[in-house]
């Protein structure tokens, strides 16, 4: 078995006197496709925005690819390869979709740059309209983001994510507030995104993942209860009692 | 065609601007006040910041070209550059205290520096004559390339002062226009996003930061030359509320909307000043105007009209 790509070691945060993670360890292994599940308040959120840097965990480690990466800064993880879409839309509104992409791809070549023009990246605004097909939005880019529909908001996002060629990319919630047919395209899109690189997503619709993905985390009120495949999940009377009896 | 050639087209206007003016001291004026504006839009209209301590580099870029050529004799040119460099020494050093904070706690550290700026200039009285302010900064006559000029010569030192500001322009021009420009603005959009995507914002903003500081520091470098003296208030938190209103009256976040604001200001002010000590009064019921009914600007409703013309016709 080769090196997990990611790897949260006794993971705890506390908010105040509130416990929203409990000593959660578990490994992401690559290439696998894993959903991180579980009811309202389960902490699901909370160890999203651990394991992406953009809190800071109480206790415990977090590896990317056997190397610690606890505590460093937020633009540092899109630089080592990891990439993530926010549950809440996330775009910049007043840019247009294309620029919204060309940015995000922008990032690997030019950060600092001030005196060249930004034209001159060919390649990297050509990396955006590749990545804009690529999630269904060829045709709007000249759009402004703040414009489009809230699941092709949702489709930029991960093309934004995907811009900085990410190893591992973490979705929140990647069909929230979406349509039925907009979920289905979602998923679709999700499921060859997974063949090339690896990807972790918190779901909050169980039924959805299932058959989907290939290992699933299930927490319970800040603590993991089961870590397995959809069908050892399916069978187990605890998640049976807190998850699916609820629905 | 305006905004292909934006730059060119800003130049050839202010070229013909002092024949449109009433007289040539309100163009000189408007030309170093809207290089002002333009500085601080830099930060105010495309990064999102807003800094209530600008006239702190307006002022050190004054003071410091004063102070080379009346304390150490440099030549006008020289003194220009050392003031501006001095005003981006001086934005590295609050940009740097600032950026720490967001939103209104931003604006209270710059406001709170920018005072501090103020009293050390207006205390240290050998070197900047305090109250009374610098004087003594003349430049009778400057030497070009052999070429000798009377600078009190209004429109000659207007358009001196013009080839300054024209690289100015180019140079921001050139910032907006840059893969670094794209970063501000993604900035200003959304903080959180631009982190993720791999930008260290804490650098990005001390880096316009400095470059706005230095575009400021410039005009206040060619305000000395063009008064002959450094007022105290070049330092005033006034001259910050200024910048703030010219943005906003021309139009934040467009290239030419600070030039257009400081112009209708200090034009209004002028006029208004000729017939009551209130103009203050004449200019803020004005400005409240358009921030209620034009929230985008003078020249940002044009544009935008413009805009939506171009894009109608475009679907017809």
């Amino acid at each position: 078995m080769t090196a997990p790509i990611l790897e949260a070691v006794g993971l705890s945060r506390r908010f105040g006197n509130f416990v929203a993670l409990n000593n959660v360890s578990c490994t992401f292994q690559v290439g696998q496709l894993t959903a991180i599940i579980g009811p309202n308040g389960a902490g699901k959120s909370t160890f999203f925005n651990l394991l992406t840097g953009a809190i800071a965990p109480s206790q415990g480690k977090i590896r990317f690819a056997g190397r610690d990466i606890t505590g460093i800064a937020q633009h540092e993880f899109a630089r080592i390869g990891i990439a993530k879409s926010f549950q809440i839309t996330n775009v910049f509104k007043q840019l247009s979709a294309h620029e919204n992409v060309r940015v995000a791809a922008q990032m690997r070549t030019s950060r600092f740059d001030f005196l060249r023009s930004r034209a001159s990246l060919t390649a990297v605004s050509e990396r955006a309209d590749v990545l804009l097909q690529r999630v269904g939005l060829g045709a709007l880019g000249k759009r402004l983001a703040g414009e489009l529909a809230h699941g092709q908001q949702r489709s930029l996002e991960i093309a934004m994510a995907l811009a900085s060629d990410p190893k591992l990319l973490l979705m929140d919630e990647p069909t929230a507030g979406m349509s039925p047919e907009e979920t289905g395209t979602m998923m679709a899109l999700i499921r060859t995104l997974s063949t090339e690189r690896t990807v972790i997503l918190v779901e909050h619709k169980m039924k959805l993942v299932m058959g989907l993905c290939d290992r699933l985390i299930v927490l319970h009120h800040g603590e993991l209860l089961v870590d397995g495949s959809p069908d050892d999940i399916r069978s187990n009377s605890e998640v049976r009692r807190v998850y699916l009896g609820q629905g | 065609m305006i905004a292909k050639h934006r730059v060119a087209s800003v130049l050839v206007f202010l070229l013909l601007f002092p024949l449109i003016m009433p007289y040539e001291a309100l163009a000189l004026n408007i030309l170093i006040f809207g290089l002002y504006a333009v500085g601080f839009n830099l930060l105010f209209g495309y990064t999102g910041l807003l800094s209530f301590g600008h006239a702190a580099f307006f002022g050190v870029g004054s003071y410091l070209t004063g102070i080379t050529i009346v304390h150490f004799g440099l030549p006008w040119w020289l003194a220009i550059v050392a003031g501006t460099l001095a005003s981006g020494v001086a934005g590295l050093l609050i940009g740097f205290l600032a950026i720490r904070t967001r939103g209104i706690y931003f604006s209270m550290v710059t406001l709170a520096l920018g005072q501090i700026v103020y009293y050390a200039f207006y205390k240290a009285e050998r070197w900047t004559g305090g109250e009374n302010g610098l004087r003594g900064v003349t430049v009778e006559q400057i030497n070009v390339f052999g070429l000798t000029r009377d600078f009190v010569n209004p429109l000659t030192k207007y358009y001196v002062l013009y080839v300054f500001v024209a690289l100015a322009l180019w140079l921001v021009s050139r910032i907006l226009a840059s893969p670094f420009g794209a970063v501000i603005e993604s900035i200003r959009e959304n903080e959180n996003r631009t982190a993720a995507c791999g930008y260290n914002v804490a650098r990005a903003k001390l880096l316009i930061f400095t470059l706005s500081a230095v575009i400021c520091g410039l005009a206040g470098a060619l305000r000395a030359l063009h008064l002959s003296i450094v007022p105290i208030d070049s330092l005033h938190y006034l001259l910050s509320g200024q910048a703030v209103m010219m943005c906003l009256l021309g139009g934040m976040g467009t290239f030419f909307g600070p030039f257009v604001g400081a112009a209708v200001f200090l034009y209004l002010e002028d006029v208004a000043t000729s017939f009551t000590t209130h103009w203050m009064a004449i200019v803020g019921v004005v400005f409240m105007i358009f921030v209620l009914f034009f929230p985008k600007g003078i020249w940002g409703t044009l544009v935008q009209q413009w805009q939506r013309r171009a894009s109608s016709v475009e679907t017809k």
